[in-house]
């Protein structure tokens, strides 16, 4: 894979740099670790990383350490669609358990896994900050609440005809 | 009476166009012909409590922040909102974002922050959309930019988003975390308002609290403190969540009860099913569970209020907090020591792993949780959950420690007789509870 922002990328990348201080452009790593994995297939691979250090100014490690810290960011590949069904809490006392276990019954994997064909990926989260329209998931840049058991069978054949939305 | 969401409803809201012909910006126009110490003062005057858990005096707070000469000094809005419970934030921003913009306004002018920025928790992917749009809108009317409104303030407002970690709710992991670096909680003192993000003197403020600031300076300080119920000044978005037949985002007046709150077709409609209150944690995730009756009543036998004292009275021993207004609510189905495990499994996940009893603590204390649960535990396992919960608290650099103690200590204080029905009954207890807690060591290192 070519690592290597498009022209109107490195733009966007400029403009981020320049809403901190001079010299602190450190500030710009999560937005562009972001911005990276979005680019590059949904992960951040060795390389990815030591390109957003490039593009700082920062020591490999400076990513890595940030990269690995915060949820959001794939350290490992994941498939198409990562579902991350929310279960903690109000999420649990609405049923979520029963929607993980659907799920994972549906799609023969266990959290974590992604299936084979590489469309998706399992992961529990913790929580989402929906917990009035539990029990939910995220997927992509969206949520997706009241949760129920055909609203999964719709979304998944939204995922695999690709007419779901997740930017 | 609505302070906040009183023109939630009105179409197009989102958008410059409509918010300003319903009153929007009025705010601003009149801060802007005021001094910034006279803004601080309305502010004190109003009494206003910091909206994201802690309950500071905002005004106190505003008037701690450093003014040295030729540095600059910096606004953070906290928008992270990832207590469990806890979506009003959310609300605020996605439907009335210019109300979150105007408060900024007038705060970052109070201040002097001609950079503020709003740090936003990273799942809600979507919103800082809508948020930059806001703000541009803002700049294209002369209330964002270079000399705002002719009155020579210069102020930008930039839109941060963190990427899925609890702890940078805390004001010092949320600056480490804008700082570009892992989001560990910083010693203090030195407190951000005096040494802040990159160093400089900042103010980090929650979404709700600089919400607040715009009907402060619309009706003044004095004015906006007479509403309310002593030291719980205004009104207070609450998120309701859990078992309830009509949970969301709701302004509340403080003198509202909390049976009204939880009964009322007016508010959360009652529970599902008609089935019985069992407990409620009022305030987030990290605020001590209460059983029915004490929720109900006070230690007096008066109704309980939904504000700031009714909520804490008799400390931790039979009342609770209002915190950050997670309102979650369970019916007499639920288990306590489950949904007690899942709290202790979120707050092993989202320690930072600083200090050891947190990092080691957390852990802990969910292993002993499972156990219990999946109906292995032993009775000694429920005092030595109380010694472990005990020795965290208060033994950590930030409040996580505190946070992930508390529902443990409470679930035990007031339900031992669960923890101890799933002791005596192991079979039963596997059954009826069987839950994620099958594969979440496996999750673990994962994560």
């Amino acid at each position: 894979m070519n690592i290597q922002f498009s022209e109107e990328k490195l733009n966007k990348v400029k403009e981020i740099i320049a809403r901190y201080p001079e010299g602190k452009q450190k500030s710009a790593l999560l937005p562009l670790l972001h911005l990276a994995q979005d680019e590059f297939g949904g992960w951040l691979d060795v390389p990815v990383m030591d390109y957003v250090a490039e593009l700082l100014q920062l020591k490999p490690i400076e990513v890595y350490e940030v990269a690995t810290f915060y949820t959001m960011f794939n350290t490992k590949p994941v498939g198409k669609y990562l579902l991350e069904v929310c279960k903690t809490g109000p999420c649990m006392l609405n049923g979520s358990d029963d929607i993980i276990k659907y799920i994972e019954e549906k799609l023969g994997i266990k959290p974590g896994e992604t299936t084979p064909d590489g469309m998706f990926t399992l992961k529990p989260a913790e929580c989402l900050g929906a917990c009035g329209y539990a029990p939910m998931m995220q997927l992509g840049k969206f949520y997706k609440e009241h949760l129920t058991k055909e609203k999964i069978d719709a979304l998944i054949d939204e995922c695999r005809e690709g007419k779901a939305k997740i930017n | 009476m609505k302070l906040l969401l009183e023109n939630a409803h009105i179409e197009g809201i989102r958008f410059f166009e409509a918010y300003r012909k319903h009153g929007g910006y009025r705010s601003v126009e009149k801060a802007l012909k005021m001094s910034p110490a006279e803004i601080v003062e309305e502010v004190k005057k109003s009494g206003l409590r910091g909206r994201g858990g802690a309950g500071f005096p905002t005004g106190l707070k505003w008037s701690f922040l450093a003014k040295p000469e030729g540095i600059p000094r910096h606004l953070v809005c906290n928008a992270d909102e990832s207590e469990p419970g806890t979506f009003k934030d959310r609300y605020l921003m996605e439907f009335l974002p210019h109300l979150l913009i105007e408060g900024l306004i007038t705060s970052s002018y109070a201040l002097g922050s001609n950079a503020t920025y709003i740090y936003i928790r990273g799942e809600y992917a979507w919103i800082p959309d809508i948020l930059e749009q806001a703000i541009q809108e803002a700049k294209n009317n002369g209330f964002l930019g270079k000399n705002i409104l002719g009155s020579g303030f210069d102020c930008e407002i930039y839109v941060h988003r963190g990427a899925g970690a609890y702890i940078c709710g805390e004001e010092t992991a949320l600056i480490e975390s804008l700082e570009g670096k892992r989001g560990n909680p910083r010693i203090k003192p030195p407190f951000p308002a005096v040494q802040g993000v990159w160093m400089r003197p900042t103010v980090v403020n929650n979404v709700e609290t600089l919400a607040a600031i715009v009907p402060i300076i619309n009706m003044g300080g004095e004015e906006y403190g007479k509403i309310g119920v002593g030291k719980s000044t205004g009104t207070k978005l609450i998120s309701a969540c859990g078992n309830l037949n009509k949970p969301g985002v709701y302004e509340i007046p403080f003198d509202l009860s909390v049976e009204d709150f939880i009964y009322s077709d007016e508010w959360c409609g009652g529970i599902p099913k008609g089935k019985k209150l069992k407990a409620c944690i009022p305030g987030g995730s990290s605020v001590p569970i209460l059983p029915a009756n004490l929720l109900l009543t006070t230690a007096k036998g008066e109704k309980r209020l939904m504000n700031y004292e009714s909520l804490s009275d008799g400390g931790f021993q039979t009342g609770s907090m209002l915190g950050s207004g997670g309102f979650i609510v369970l019916d007499e189905d639920q288990c306590v020591v489950k949904h007690t495990m899942t709290l202790a499994h979120f707050y092993m996940h989202e320690s930072c792993g600083q200090c050891s009893p947190c990092r080691e603590g957390t852990g802990w204390m969910w292993r002993i949780l499972k156990n219990i649960e999946q109906g292995k535990g032993k009775m000694e396992d429920i005092d030595l959950l109380w010694d472990v919960q005990r020795r965290i608290e208060g033994n950590t650099i930030c409040p996580l420690g505190d946070a992930a103690a508390w529902p443990v200590a409470a679930a035990i204080r007031h339900f031992r007789d669960e923890f101890e029905w799933h002791v005596l009954n192991p079979e039963e207890a596997q059954v009826r509870n069987f839950g994620l807690a099958h594969y979440a060591d496996e999750l673990l290192i994962q994560n």
